[in-house]
């Protein structure tokens, strides 16, 4: 037996709640949390969908460290296993917290491909080098979980800080040999909730479950954003 | 709410459906409406790759050939042949959209063998396929200012008025209220219904919200009885590992290390069709064949001669996947699989412009049945089904809507919808735990509606699904509270699963015949003179009335299938 020790929120009030789960081989923390559910208290509330570490919905924070409840072993956490929900996010209710801004500051840095030669009815196929794929690819793996945000220290106390995610997302874009956005991306990186808020605490790399690293698409960006400020400045 | 177009489902379908209408004219309004964050949605979870017609070699009546011969005849032929036309220009526009598709030295976009396909045609992106497009179709989306999203809305109904469309119900979860989005046309792009099956490569979400809906507005369901079990599920979890495993070189061995696919496909060995491959699988277990483990017999998935290279190049989610949740490195060890519940052929009955019995009313991606996949879908065929078949549902709809009145969902179905909800279904006593009914449903499908069926075991199915739709009537909801219910959200789900599994066991025992997937023991063979046509289920409050129509055939007559 397992105890699990589960933070709870019901939309007033916040609470502990401990369950006994007979934990074997194999099970996950999703696992467990749906074994609840459904025998002890359906009243629980979490996210999940893929349950292969895919899809995003299950980040929440297990034994003080943020990770994908679906991926993470209960055995592997010894016999008190403690769950919350993310940090920096508002709590909704139980581990569900509020990931409409975590949303939108994605899109604020245009997260997509910018061409001038966008042409939806008769698209070209343009090419790529296996080389210049992976100039970029390890940023495309970014599954938007927000395990990197809920530790990050500049979005602790700045409330319109871009965040991890949303930076390795411009840089993705950037990095990618067929964009032509790198310019309008700077210019909204570089601003006052941007990349110069980072502290360089490197967490959020640390914590990325699909190694992503985050800190160094931000450290990249700073590269670029402050060579292209000076490009500006010089007329260049 | 009013919309032009409301579009349900947030995977590929629904997306690329929704770029499709907004691209058709800005000035269309489009809501896109989705239980979970799009990115969270069902499709993330393909790996291997899309089908498309590319390169010199290969053509469009191969494909067309390949895929209606996986169909087992039941695809119906223009579908498909229309179908196989449209997938190389979806592939580009995914690529001009920044999808990272892996390359040829070239440059070019590269492509790999994959079950049932005579050349080389899946495209792919590593291992995860389906990821990478369904976040570049997101990425696109955005850039679309008549595109508004509605994350985390649990659709509820369908409002039908004056044999015409007007909009849906939807609970919003995070405040647990209802909403009312009216529309002059909706598509529904919602998803299989997978987690009917307890072993299953599902995604916890797929339900089959809107085909349940669908099919309670009176819209028939197609051919339901077809289910995929693809062979290489993960032990125990069911996780999918990719067809791409063959179609890159593994090997499937029994547990004297005999590669038994020369038995069953000797000329395609593993990366015959599905349905081949996992009825040669389950043969090889029943027989005794299979390697014993903790969890009872498996199959081994050997890709250790692959090399860690290409495994890490090509194949490296699985390898991720298989040491999180197996504890087996496929570079050092085989993998252990067995057959599991992969994919819905049927769906919403509509025509090969997403229509269906009621004017508005679209629907498109694995949640509808068009037919291209007949009695078994090859892989590769359904993420390009829902790039195609999306488009065309978002184009057909904005055109539609560009003429139409606009939708009003009346007083009285509101009133109603809410009365179902929250007072007919929330507020009432009973002493059923709607999770013990959906485990004894999973168990009832695994074990009598799994690769061989027979009459006695589909007759028990039938039985033993009226007794638990009997106790459904008894289900007791303990949360109370209105935000992020997911108490009430999950017996709702549970609800649907109900009615979808009464038409997959009747749709089963009615078809006395073995075609693709659905394979009857006590009959071994296709029957064509009785049989080639396609199931058409159609609600009514004892259960489904089932009609029949016939296949459509223009180049290829049904001849054995061989591979």
């Amino acid at each position: 037996m397992v105890e699990f020790k589960i933070r709870r929120y019901d939309g007033e009030k916040s609470y502990w709640q401990s369950f006994e789960i007979p934990a074997k081989r194999g099970m996950t923390v999703l696992e467990a949390l749906y074994y609840i559910k459904e025998n002890y208290d359906s009243s629980l509330a979490f996210r999940a969908s893929c349950r292969m570490g895919v899809c995003g919905s299950c980040a929440m924070k297990i034994n003080d460290k943020p990770r994908l409840a679906c991926e993470t072993q209960v055995l592997m956490l010894g016999n008190a296993v403690k769950v919350e929900p993310l940090d920096n996010f508002r709590v909704i209710k139980d581990l569900i917290t509020e990931f409409e801004g975590f949303f939108e500051k994605h899109k604020a840095v245009k997260p997509y491909l910018i061409r001038k030669d966008d042409v939806y009815a008769e698209p070209k196929e343009l090419l790529q080098t296996p080389e210049e794929l992976n100039e970029y690819y390890i940023f495309t793996l970014c599954i938007k979980c927000g395990a990197c945000y809920s530790v990050c220290p500049a979005a602790a106390t700045l409330d319109d800080y871009l965040g991890p995610a949303a930076m390795a997302a411009a840089y993705r874009f950037c990095a990618d040999s067929r964009d032509e956005g790198q310019r309008e991306r700077y210019r909204i990186v570089s601003s006052s909730n941007g990349v110069w808020r980072c502290h360089l605490a490197m967490e959020c790399s640390e914590v990325c479950p699909k190694n992503v690293e985050p800190a160094k698409a931000v450290q990249l960006l700073r590269r670029k954003t402050a060579f292209s400020i000076l490009k500006s400045l010089l007329g260049w | 709410m009013e919309y032009d177009i409301v579009i349900v489902g947030a995977g590929i379908a629904g997306m690329r459906a929704a770029i499709a209408a907004a691209e058709k004219s800005r000035k269309l309004s489009v809501a896109l409406i989705a239980k979970t964050y799009p990115i969270r949605c069902h499709s993330v979870c393909a790996e291997g790759g899309t089908a498309a017609v590319l390169r010199e070699g290969d053509s469009f009546e191969l494909h067309a050939w390949d895929t209606v011969k996986g169909s087992d005849f039941l695809a119906d032929q223009d579908a498909v042949e229309f179908f196989v036309r449209e997938c190389p220009v979806e592939i580009i526009r995914l690529e001009n959209w920044g999808c990272p598709w892996s390359r040829n030295e070239d440059g070019t976009i590269a492509q790999r063998p994959f079950g049932g396909h005579s050349f080389n045609r899946a495209t792919y992106a590593k291992d995860r396929t389906g990821l990478h497009e369904v976040h570049t179709l997101y990425e696109r989306m955005l850039m679309y200012d008549n595109i508004e999203i509605f994350p985390e809305y649990f659709i509820t109904n369908l409002a039908i008025e004056n044999g015409a469309v007007q909009g849906v119900s939807a609970i919003k979860l995070k405040t647990g209220d209802m909403e009312f989005f009216e529309a002059k046309a909706v598509i529904f792009a919602t998803g299989g219904a997978g987690r009917l099956y307890g072993f299953t490569t599902y995604s916890h979400q797929v339900t089959g919200d809107g085909l349940a809906i669908a099919y309670r507005n009176g819209i028939p369901l197609k051919d339901m009885e077809f289910f995929q079990f693809h062979p290489t599920g993960l032990i125990p979890s069911g996780i999918l590992m990719t067809e791409g495993c063959r179609g890159e070189g593994g090997y499937l061995l029994n547990r004297n290390g005999e590669r038994f696919m020369k038995n069953y496909a000797p000329e395609k060995m593993e990366i015959a069709p599905r349905d081949v491959v996992s009825r040669a699988m389950w043969t090889e277990i029943i027989e005794g064949r299979g390697f014993e483990g903790e969890y009872g017999p498996y199959i081994a998935l050997d890709l250790r001669h692959l090399g860690e290279e290409k495994i890490e190049e090509r194949l490296p989610l699985i390898r991720d996947a298989a040491i999180k949740f197996a504890g087996v490195d496929p570079v050092e060890e085989p993998i252990p699989v067995k057959p599991v519940a992969h994919y819905t052929m049927g769906g919403i009955d509509t025509n090969m412009r997403c229509e269906t019995a009621v004017k508005g009313f679209f629907a498109a991606g694995e949640c509808a049945c068009v037919s291209i996949h007949g009695a078994n879908r090859l892989g590769a065929n359904s993420t390009a089904e829902c790039l195609v078949f999306g488009r065309v549902a978002g184009e057909v709809a904005a055109e539609y809507a560009l003429n139409a009145k606009p939708g009003k969902i009346s007083a009285e179905f509101r009133q109603k919808e809410e009365k179902r909800i929250f007072d007919d279904l929330l507020g009432k006593s009973g002493d059923e735990s709607p999770y013990q009914i959906k485990k004894e449903l999973n168990e009832t499908m695994d074990k009598n509606m799994w690769i061989f069926r027979e009459e006695n075991g589909l007759k028990e199915a039938v039985r033993k699904i009226r007794e638990l739709k009997d106790r459904y009537r008894n289900v007791e909801i303990n949360d109370r509270s209105r935000g992020f219910n997911t108490d009430l959200t999950s017996t709702i789900e549970i609800g649907y699963m109900l009615d979808l599994a009464e038409v997959v066991a009747i749709g089963a025992l009615k078809r006395q015949e073995s075609r693709g997937a659905h394979y009857r023991l006590d009959y071994p063979k296709r029957d064509d003179e009785n049989w080639l046509k396609h199931t058409l289920a159609y609600y009514t409050p004892e259960g489904p009335k089932f009609d029949y129509k016939p296949v459509t055939i223009t180049k290829w007559k049904p001849v054995e299938r061989k591979y």
